[in-house]
């Protein structure tokens, strides 16, 4: 287990470093410049810039001083917020995204594994037929729809009540994350439950779960116990790579409700190419989803006794 | 469980009525709450570039002077000023102080001044430090900064010596690339300086105690402020940080912020729920911008005055944009600019091209021959992302083959990659703007010079330059306002744009709030005296 361990987090560690090189050469093959503004400096004050950002050097020298730099585990500062560290954005707003993140998964998986055995179990009747049309609805509609049409519904809400119950926007108290979360977990959750419900529909065939049935055991009994653990094993291997890309920010969940997340300026980082944050924040994006599908993987182990046995 | 949730349900409503208690316009405590377009990008005021940090930093700090309700220069840090064709002196007054306590020292704008145009801080703005004895070749790393034309006659009285004769002096240092910094402070604070609340020092109407950054950022009065008296707003709370407008618009819907800006989808929301909106200009000017380069096509004259006579301004303003607000572009110099005693365009109307099909033809037939082509290949029209631009580029490409048959292709680029484009020259005609740095002419008349980095399509003409250049070195108002009198003319004459409007914001604003200020210079919009009523209208 530990040899399988240690394999797995030596190809994470390549694989991080693929990540890094990959977007270092994209972002400086994007046409553009960093440094270009509105309003057009001169060349003394273009010279200066290039300088304090290191850009003077030549690209080599630079993805040698970066990866330098990202080693001892600094990514430098911002191009567009010029006294502040990369480390420092991830470190203050990553927590934000994860907190938002957590919940917007508690629902989700709730949900996703909840409607997908109800759907398995009820299987072309009308409570599959209803869930399942808002599984469709879940996963094609985009989340800055959800987003907009949830806030209106909060707007709606408070006007009628005549004062706030839920805030519409803004980050502070359980209360403001409950929307945005729940929004965020929304197209997560219908996935899930499409899983969910088609690996339970295989399960509900197995030979053991008849030979359950025929010892007698209780239907609930057979559910929790034989259904529901056989049933789970592909919801977590995607559950992995979900909560990497969950925690880390959603970009239109966080602009409409006004939540300081890091997938703001992910995005925004990209569109001001901004250099350092873009390097900064797909480097760790990339590292924390490596380190949460090899977590997925020894976790199997756990819950599935034939994975420990290879 | 089931119980544990139930629990968890019925304090939700408790936790969300906490928050509601004070409204976004609170007349007991005068406090307000707004929401901010993104995250100031840094608070240093000697390298900020930005609307959203130009504001907080109006509200916080104060130059030597400062603007008032109507836009009159006066007296800031400074209860006095002399200006002449070489020098100016600022007589500082004496209760001005920081808010740690300390006076507000002639050293402390010295200080910040260096440090602007030092080579190391890669100011962006220190352009516009330029007119200080020095200044440009400091700049450029030629001279020490101690060689600066400043001085301290004592602790409050400043003398400036001038490169070139500043009319506009006393607007200049109202802006924020002129405010005071603390040396001691700035040094304690290293590259820290203005990352957070607590790495700045105020000397405005206001001071931050809080920035979260992304989140919030607080205001509140400064009580070192030494024209607290007139200051009635207690806080300014920045809750909401988005750029969302439809957010925005929710958060006003409900109560929670007293100020947004509105687009052209929530307006219509806006109008819906009968909102009282409100409109106001921005100052800035959008116009088409040809490229000058050689081998361009648009480089020909005559093309540029074919597409000159079919277009139409007033059409593009009320069919195109179609909010509230715009004003048809008429000149590179907008409407608000102060000329010799009245309105710069009230003393010296631009000339308007008629809108004249045949006579529009009769230059298109003149270019095509003088180029020696069949047919005007087709033109690229270099313009950005939003839908907006997208908008206007279709109606001139529609424009331009209804009227002319000529081809326009569009050439939708992102911000960055736009200006690349833009600076390389990559394109016949670009959709540009300008937003007015201080309040004079000159801030758009040097545009054109043959030396301005602006000048995107390279437009040269000695003539431009001769008016620019006169202008310069006058501090006299009739002279100077001729000059741009004459730019005007010119830029008409060789169509060297094509103005499309003078641009406008349509916005909602809490009805119980009273003397806020919208400004197309410096911190908008300006609440610092501001006050809650009781009862709005």
């Amino acid at each position: 287990m530990l040899a399988y361990t240690m394999k797995r987090l030596m190809a994470g560690v390549i694989t991080v470093w693929f990540i890094a090189t990959a977007t270092f050469v994209a972002m400086h093959m994007v046409p553009g410049d960093p440094l270009m503004n509105d309003k057009a400096v001169t060349a003394e004050i273009r010279k200066n810039l290039e300088i304090k950002y290191g850009l003077d050097k030549p690209v080599g020298e630079q993805y040698l001083i970066f990866m330098g730099n990202m080693l001892q585990g600094d990514f430098g500062i911002s191009f567009t917020q010029q006294n502040r560290r990369v480390n420092d954005i991830i470190r203050d707003h990553f927590p934000v995204s994860a907190t938002l993140g957590v919940l917007a998964l508690f629902f989700a998986t709730i949900g996703g594994v909840v409607w997908g055995a109800l759907t398995a179990v009820y299987r072309n009747r009308l409570p599959d037929i209803i869930i399942m049309f808002m599984v469709i609805l879940g996963i094609s509609v985009p989340s800055f729809v959800f987003a907009a049409l949830g806030q209106l519904l909060l707007v709606n809400i408070n006007s009628a009540l005549g004062f706030s119950l839920v805030p519409v926007a803004g980050w502070g108290t359980i209360s403001h994350m409950l929307m945005p979360s729940l929004v965020l977990g929304l197209s997560t959750m219908a996935l899930l439950t499409r899983l969910m419900r088609s690996s339970m529909l295989e399960v509900i065939n197995e030979d053991y779960i008849k030979t359950a049935k025929a010892k007698g055991l209780s239907p609930l009994r057979i559910f929790f116990k034989h259904q529901l653990r056989n049933a789970i094993l592909p919801v977590i291997t995607i559950l992995g790579p979900q909560i990497a890309a969950i925690t880390t920010g959603g970009f239109v969940v966080e602009l409409v409700f006004a939540i300081p997340g890091l997938g703001r300026y992910f995005v925004q980082a990209v569109q001001q190419l901004d250099y350092t944050v873009i390097m900064g924040t797909t480097v760790f994006f990339g590292a924390f989803l490596v380190l949460m599908v090899i977590l997925v993987d020894i976790l199997y182990g756990f819950i599935d006794p034939r994975v420990r046995l290879q | 469980m089931r119980s544990c949730l139930a629990a968890i349900l019925l304090c939700l409503p408790c936790l969300g009525m906490a928050q509601t208690e004070v409204t976004s316009a609170d007349f007991a405590s005068q406090t307000i709450t707004i929401a901010l377009n993104q995250e100031p990008p840094q608070l240093n005021g000697m390298k900020a570039t930005d609307q959203v940090s130009i504001f907080t930093l109006g509200h916080v700090m104060e130059g030597l002077t400062r603007y008032d309700r109507r836009g009159n220069i006066v007296p800031g840090v400074a209860e006095r000023w002399e200006v002449t064709d070489t020098e100016a002196t600022f007589w500082l007054r004496k209760n001005a102080r920081w808010s740690d306590g300390s006076a507000v020292t002639a050293d402390d704008f010295i200080t910040a001044w260096q440090n602007v145009l030092k080579p190391a801080t890669a100011s962006e703005y220190a352009f516009i430090l330029y007119p200080l004895l020095h200044g440009e070749a400091i700049n450029k790393g030629e001279l020490d900064p101690a060689e600066l034309g400043v001085k301290a006659l004592d602790e409050h009285t400043l003398h400036i010596r001038f490169e070139r004769p500043t009319g506009y002096f006393e607007k200049l240092v109202a802006f924020v690339t002129y405010f005071p910094v603390k040396g001691e402070f700035l040094a304690a604070k290293g590259s820290r300086y203005g990352a957070d609340a607590t790495d700045l020092l105020y000397n405005g109407p206001f001071m931050i105690t809080d920035w979260v950054h992304s989140a919030s950022l607080h205001m509140v009065k400064n009580t070192h402020y030494w024209d607290r008296e007139n200051i009635t707003l207690n806080a300014i709370n920045a809750d909401y940080i988005t750029a969302d407008t439809r957010a925005r618009l929710n958060l006003f819907i409900d109560g929670k912020i007293v100020h947004t800006s509105l687009d052209g989808e929530t307006y219509k929301d806006a109008l819906a729920q009968k909102l009282r909106i409100r409109r106001f200009t921005t100052g800035s000017v959008f116009y088409l911008e040809y490229n000058f380069r050689a081998g361009r096509v648009t480089n020909n004259i005559n093309l540029r005055r074919a597409i000159q006579h079919v277009f139409d301004p007033d059409e593009m303003v009320n069919k195109v944009l179609a909010t509230p607000g715009n004003l048809p572009g008429k000149s590179l110099f907008p409407v608000w600019l102060n000329g010799k005693t009245d309105k710069f365009r009230q003393e010296y109307r631009p000339q308007e091209a008629s809108l004249d099909l045949v006579l529009a033809r009769e230059y298109l037939e003149k270019a095509r021959i003088e180029l020696g082509v069949e047919q005007i290949p087709p033109l690229v029209l270099l313009v950005g992302d939003s839908p907006t631009a997208a908008k206007q580029a279709e109606y001139m490409q529609g424009v331009l083959k209804a009227k002319l048959g000529l081809d326009l292709k569009i050439d939708v680029q992102t911000f960055k990659q736009r200006l690349a484009k833009m600076t390389a020259g990559d394109f016949d005609i670009v959709a540009a703007g300008w937003g007015p740095d201080f309040d004079d002419v000159m801030t758009f008349g040097d545009l054109f010079t043959s030396w301005n980095m602006n000048n995107r399509g390279r437009y040269s003409n000695p003539e431009y330059d001769k008016w620019v250049r006169i202008a310069m070195n006058s501090a006299d108002v009739t002279v100077r306002m001729d000059a741009m009198g004459k730019l005007q003319q010119i830029l008409f004459d060789d169509a060297v744009i094509l103005p499309q409007y003078e641009q406008g914001v349509i916005y909602l604003m809490h009805p119980n709030l009273r003397g806020v200020v919208r400004r197309v210079v410096g911190a908008d919009p300006d609440f610092t005296h501001a006050q809650v009523l009781e009862k709005g209208d």
